[in-house]
């Protein structure tokens, strides 16, 4: 008994020191941000900090991890070239889990970094809670993946990927254009703001175009292993295109579910689809004929792309996704608009944000997600949908 | 038609349910605590499956057999470990927590040896699924396989209880701990049982889980887990009857309140009748309402 007293109050006492410490640490951030300009609030001078947050590990993790390796490419090659005005890129990229909470302790802990920069976050509800954070800290954030219109709410927020609004209007368009179906079913994440905000745009374009939403059915993080009522739902009413605005993960359970009761729409899906034939031991046949809206494919021969798609293999080994290219260019972004304003490493991050949210919508960058890629002082980007279709087990670009 | 396809999408989600309530039920009848981590366990024994078939080429009822074998010692290192200490020292809060941490403690050893990416569970049962009235109606060969492991494992289950010395054992001990013992039942080891036994559910559990819904990540266990844990509160916990009909009820009601009332209010539905049950029937639906005696 006496053993057993002594080693639970040692635990409650390391507990009690960890509380503390967390407190500690986050107030030192807080205090870095408010109060100190010149020394805790930029860089060391010496090199330009650039922040990364991510899920490297849970559900999301394919996102993250593609992301921390397009951006570390191109920092890389920026480092080889000279730097960004002679001055080398130290990029440090954190876990978040695809958890909000754990997002905004990621970018605490870069903020005790220094960090001038942040490239991030990858997913849409982690990017929406660090874009509150970041915009009392007035920190310069380029999303790379964060979708929700959210996500570039305030002027200090940019992103390079598509809003989901108008990867639902450029879906209800592209259906429509090409009469791929009169009746159309859409399934979706009602607890997920990117599928959400795909599919109410969707919707609300549907009913301008020539074909009509017979089944709209929801599900949620909580159930979303069974899809065979919806997926009956849909079949019932005749769908012959389901709509799945929401990631590959679930849509292999849906595509195998639909096979197992012989449905055979077209499956139609967004950016989210994107890495579905990275699922291990998933049979590619299920997703063949699956279209889907990406801004990137590995495929192009166009010289910027072919470039980056060889550095990219031949430094991971495996072809790059969307979320690479975006990443990729993220980085590229930031470098012109860095160099455009003219910011110096020694500068205070929240020096750097007021500058480069100038140079944002004055730039023009080759990108590997588009040609010309530009920006809006709302943070948009400019640029057009490309539509990838699964065939023989491999993705390929539809003109 | 497809009036008969949910029912039976629901009856096969409800076995699975209540097979892994059954974990939840047996454990807490006889220890008298909630074991968080039985969800875990699930999960830990579809990746044995899994590493079992892809990895060393094993045939799927060996794999499901070494699952079974490996959740069995899993389940009772971590009674020996981590909640046996306890049981008899602590509150049960400690217990609650410590079960709480081994759910966290599986989910990340199952991240840090087989990653966080999404993996397709191999395909382990191989049955053709039914099609009936010219195509209209389809019973998927999980959903026979599910629902028919789910009867035998409980008339097997209800045998052993009712007609082994074992299985009496259990009765005295969920009955009276302290009469039991003196009564010269060992009390530990039927625990250990218990957890064994309730263990190797979790393999089947894990086995039928990922064959209907074939993904597979550290997390998989965790909201089946909740919900077979509503399934056993809603039947009356500690009952394994009511294990079976919680289980089954909750499916059904799943299934039915995403296809008739609205699939995003789901959850909240079969929530909403665990809520009602409860306020009518405190005790769930096969509950015993046992007076303490003064």
């Amino acid at each position: 008994m006496k053993f057993k007293k002594v080693v639970s109050a040692a635990l409650i006492a390391a507990m009690a020191m960890t509380f503390m410490a967390g407190c500690g640490s986050s107030n030192s951030g807080g205090q870095a941000s408010s109060g100190g300009q010149a020394s805790s609030g930029g860089g060391d001078g010496t090199v330009f900090k650039i922040g990364g947050i991510g899920p490297v590990t849970g559900g999301a993790a394919v996102y993250g991890e593609a992301v921390k390796n397009g951006a570390e490419l191109a920092v890389k090659e920026i480092n080889e070239a000279g730097g960004i005005n002679g001055v080398q890129i130290e990029f440090n990229y954190q876990d978040d889990e695809n958890d909000a909470e754990k997002a905004v302790n990621a970018y605490n802990t870069l903020k005790d970094w220094n960090m001038q920069m942040l490239l991030g976050t990858v997913t849409s509800a982690p990017c929406v809670a660090v874009g509150e954070v970041a915009q009392e800290d007035n920190m310069f954030m380029l999303t790379p993946s964060g979708t929700a219109v959210d996500c570039v709410k305030y002027d200090n927020a940019f992103r390079v990927c598509f809003s989901d609004p108008m990867q639902g209007l450029e879906s209800a368009k592209y259906i429509a254009d090409n009469n791929l179906a009169t009746k159309v079913a859409a399934i979706y994440d009602s607890s997920d703001v990117y599928s959400t905000g795909i599919y109410n745009a969707f919707a609300e374009e549907a009913e301008n175009q020539n074909f009509e939403i017979v089944a709209a059915e929801a599900f949620t993080s909580e159930s979303k292993s069974d899809f065979s009522v919806q997926l009956q739902k849909a079949k019932d009413a005749g769908a012959e295109l389901v709509f799945l605005p929401f990631y590959y993960s679930e849509a292999s359970l849906v595509l195998k579910q639909a096979a197992g009761m012989n449905f055979t729409p077209i499956f139609f899906g967004c950016d989210g689809m994107d890495g579905i034939l990275a699922v291990e031991g998933f049979d590619a046949n299920l997703a063949n004929d699956l279209i889907f809206l990406s801004p990137f494919t590995p495929t192009s021969e166009d010289e910027v792309i072919q470039k980056f798609v060889q550095d990219f293999e031949d430094t991971y080994g495996g072809t790059p996704n969307q979320f690479a290219a975006d990443a990729y260019d993220g980085i590229y972004a930031i470098k012109a608009a860095a160099e455009k304003a003219g910011v110096t490493a020694d500068m205070s991050a929240s020096d750097i944000c007021e500058a480069l949210k100038t140079a944002m919508t004055e730039i023009t960058i080759d990108g590997v997600t588009a040609k010309s890629l530009t920006w809006e002082t709302s943070g948009e980007p400019s640029k057009e949908p490309m539509v990838v279709k699964i065939a023989n087990g491999d993705y390929a670009v539809v003109e | 038609m497809s009036f008969i396809s949910y029912l039976i999408n629901g009856i096969s989600l409800g076995s699975v349910y209540a097979i892994i309530a059954l974990g939840y039920t047996m454990v807490y009848g006889i220890a008298k605590m909630l074991n968080f981590a039985h969800g875990d366990v699930i999960m830990i024994g579809a990746y044995v499956v899994m590493a079992a078939v892809t990895g060393a080429g094993l045939p799927p009822i060996a794999a499901i057999l070494a699952a079974i074998i490996f959740c069995t010692v899993l389940g009772v290192l971590i009674e020996t470990v981590a909640y046996g200490p306890l049981l008899n020292a602590a509150s049960s809060l400690a217990v609650l927590i410590t079960a709480i941490g081994v759910s966290y403690l599986l989910q990340n050893i199952a991240l840090l040896i087989f990653g966080a990416n999404t993996i397709s569970f191999p395909k382990v049962l191989s049955i053709p699924a039914i099609v009936l009235a010219g195509g209209s109606l389809t019973i998927t060969g999980e959903a026979i396989v599910t629902i028919v492991s789910c009867i035998v494992i409980m008339t097997a289950l209800t045998l052993f209880i009712k007609k082994s010395k074992s299985g009496q054992a259990m009765l005295a001990v969920s009955e009276d701990k302290g009469a039991a013992q003196l009564m010269g039942i060992n009390v530990n080891g039927t625990i250990a049982l218990t957890f064994a036994i309730g263990s190797a559910l979790a393999a089947v559990a894990g086995v039928l889980l990922c064959s209907a819904y074939p993904t597979l990540t550290p997390y998989t266990g965790a909201m089946p887990g909740i919900k077979a844990f509503v399934a056993a509160v809603f039947g009356g916990i500690g009952s394994i009857p009511g294990a079976l009909i919680g289980g089954i009820l909750l499916g059904v009601i799943e299934i039915f309140g995403k296809a008739y009332i609205s699939s995003q209010m789901a959850d909240a539905i079969v929530f909403g009748v665990l809520i009602i049950v409860l306020i009518v029937k405190p005790t769930g639906i096969l509950g015993k309402n046992i007076q303490e005696k003064v």
